[in-house]
């Protein structure tokens, strides 16, 4: 097990190697640099002094002399200045943000695995019920929506409307401290947050139902039942570790989706997270925050999947890594 | 025989209703008794309702099926109208039942031990260690080495024939009275049959317990049952005790079973077979079930279905063809 894990951590170096030359190569083949914009913005500014600029910069050179140097300074825990924040480092940018996503991605994890799983399992046990048949109708309308309609709507009738949640940042006022500012914090993430998790609520409901009907009618649970084994313990100790094996490897790839949504989501509440920092990156041709952010965004993924086989070799003895 | 029956089954019928409102009547008022100590063969093909009935007696049938009419007495208990909770403690506790495939009636994810002890925690409110020790003993007493160890591995660790003794070893556990085995060799090796079969009749005499043995085997029948029952299209045709079963054998289906064996004393260049397949239990002819695949067939057998009729002492036949021997005794 450990070994596997250390091989896993080993195989990530080539995986984040191939990372660094993808996340290079697209912010390469990007049109423009930081400079373009504003060459255009404003024409009483000589070219050949932006031309100098890039010269000073560097953005002259060859690619692969680029390369060696972001890679070498970014192997250093040196992701490099900003090239439109008045040269402010990118780390410096990023570490907020970072946390704000981790939250958010992490509190959208916890609803879609409180409310997708319970529901899967009982429309499984009950299949064809009222319930089963609003999971379903639901189901559907939460993979049909696109998260910024469904953000837009809520903030709306919720927030707008109702005057339940607010509808944008993260805090509301920034003297609280102590527990009242963690539940500030909650309060300001559940919008974001059930938005962001919409889809892969619906998706992991219908999954946790198909898999428990799927187990029930195994022959290992006929045995169960043959035993004389009660209906709980029938669900909660033979089927559901068996119906979570396919959902925990679905998982994994979530963490990714999340970050992905993320990007929109956080748009929409104006959370100041990733997403937004890497949209308006992206608007400015701040190209070392944009690489910097893919980078993160590539590493969680490969965590999240590691993670992922983790959990499958915990929870199903047929796969031991060793 | 003198003695309580262990099993008493009674005008049995359960149905499946079926999309298309088609009803499937795969058990169609079946009555029989089992004994204490008694080995009882169930025989007949695929789709005969052999399954359905042994299912039924567990109360383990599923939607869209159901028990539509009978009784099942358990020790002179009726068991019918028990509650599922009820049910739970009869299960496992009074009768087991071991499947057909080895392979896949074991839980992948729990291991040996937790598999045999949870059922002895649940039925003889053992603590922890008594039951690991009693799992243990059993594991032993079904032949398979090493088990200590063998109680901490996962089923995928173990080959099929021992997943059947571990098998066995859960539903002696609570030492019930009847065991139920559902075709218990047909998916293993065939010098592994011989030894869980062998293993099943020792367990059967240390335990006191009556077997009801489902197979298609005839040669398992005649080696190891002592009383047989052939079902075709849900309903029992023949019912006697082995020996004489096999040396006066009485129904055309019956019959077209034991031509389908292999003989050794026998220079043929074909085996017999049965023409046609077991028609779907919502579609059963008019008269009797067999008529379409009879080679006695005759005007009567395809108005009306006979009835399963006692024409000597204790050999029930259910064929137009021995209609009035019974009269004449």
């Amino acid at each position: 097990m450990y070994k596997y894990i250390i091989r896993r951590i080993l195989v990530f170096i080539p995986m984040l190697f191939i990372l660094t030359i993808m996340v290079f190569g697209l912010a390469q083949l990007a049109p423009g640099d930081a400079l373009t914009g504003q060459s255009l913005a404003d024409p009483n500014v000589d070219p050949e002094v932006y031309e100098q600029q890039r010269e000073a910069l560097g953005l002259n050179d060859p690619i692969p002399v680029q390369y060696g140097r972001w890679i070498s300074s970014v192997a250093q825990g040196d992701l490099g200045n900003s090239l439109v924040f008045n040269g402010r480092s990118v780390a410096e940018l990023i570490e907020s943000r970072f946390a704000n996503t981790l939250y958010l991605g992490f509190f959208s994890l916890c609803i879609t695995i409180l409310v997708s799983i319970p529901i899967g399992i009982y429309s499984a046990k009950r299949p064809y019920s009222l319930l089963d048949y609003g999971a379903t109708g639901f189901g559907f309308l939460g993979l049909a929506i696109p998260n910024f309609f469904f953000g837009l709507i809520a903030i709306y009738i919720l927030s707008i409307k109702l005057g339940w949640f607010p509808a944008q940042g993260t805090m509301s006022a920034p003297g609280v401290t102590g527990f009242e500012a963690f539940i500030d914090r909650i309060h300001h993430m559940i919008l974001p947050g059930i938005t962001l998790g919409l889809a892969g609520t619906a998706t992991y409901m219908r999954y946790m139902r198909s898999e428990v009907l799927d187990v029930l009618g195994s022959d290992y649970i006929r045995t169960a039942r043959a035993k004389g084994m009660s209906d709980s313990s029938v669900l909660y100790k033979h089927t559901l570790r068996n119906a979570l094996i396919p959902i925990i490897t679905l998982m994994g790839f979530e963490i990714g989706v999340l970050l992905g949504g993320a990007v929109i989501t956080e748009q929409v509440f104006q959370y100041p997270g990733l997403g937004t920092l890497f949209l308006s990156s992206v608007t400015n041709r701040d190209y070392p925050v944009v690489m910097a952010i893919a980078m993160i965004l590539g590493i969680l993924i490969l965590i999240g999947n590691l993670l992922a086989d983790i959990f499958y070799s915990i929870i199903d003895p047929r796969i031991r890594y060793d | 025989m003198n003695k309580e029956p262990v099993l008493d089954v009674e005008q049995l019928k359960t149905y499946f209703y079926l999309d298309d409102d088609k009803v499937a009547r795969a058990v169609d008022n079946i009555s029989f008794s089992i004994y204490p100590g008694e080995t009882v063969a169930l025989v007949g093909e695929s789709g005969s309702g052999k399954s359905i009935t042994a299912l039924s007696v567990m109360q383990l049938i599923n939607k869209p099926g159901r028990i539509v009419e009978g009784n099942i007495l358990i020790d002179g208990e009726e068991i019918i109208q028990l509650n599922p909770k009820q049910m739970t403690k009869i299960r496992g506790n009074e009768i087991a039942m071991i499947f057909q495939e080895p392979m896949t009636a074991l839980n992948p994810v729990y291991t040996i031990g937790n598999q045999i002890t949870e059922i002895l925690r649940k039925h003889k409110k053992m603590s922890k260690i008594d039951a690991r020790d009693k799992a243990i003993n059993l594991l032993k007493t079904v032949g398979i080495p090493r088990a200590e160890e063998i109680m901490k591995e996962y089923p995928h660790q173990l080959s099929g024939g021992m997943r059947q003794r571990v098998m066995i070893a859960m539903a002696i556990s609570c030492e019930p009275k009847l065991l139920i085995a559902d075709e218990p060799t047909t998916a293993l090796d065939v010098t592994i049959q011989a030894q869980i079969l062998d293993l099943m009749a020792e367990m059967k005499e240390k335990y006191h317990m009556a077997l009801l043995l489902i197979t298609h085997d005839v040669g398992v029948v005649s080696e190891y049952a002592d009383r047989v029952m052939v079902m075709y299209g849900g309903q029992i045709v023949e019912h006697a005790q082995t020996k004489e079963l096999l040396r006066h054998t009485k129904h055309p289906y019956t019959k077209g079973l034991l031509e389908s064996l292999p003989n050794m004393d026998e220079d043929a260049d074909r085996l017999g077979t049965i023409k046609g397949t077991v028609p779907p239990a919502y579609n059963f002819p008019a008269g009797c079930r067999f008529s379409a695949r009879c080679p006695f067939v005759m005007e009567k057998c395809k108005q009306s279905n006979p009835e399963l009729e006692e024409i000597e002492t204790d050999h029930f036949v259910r064929c137009y063809l021995y209609e009035n021997e019974g009269e004449q005794e």
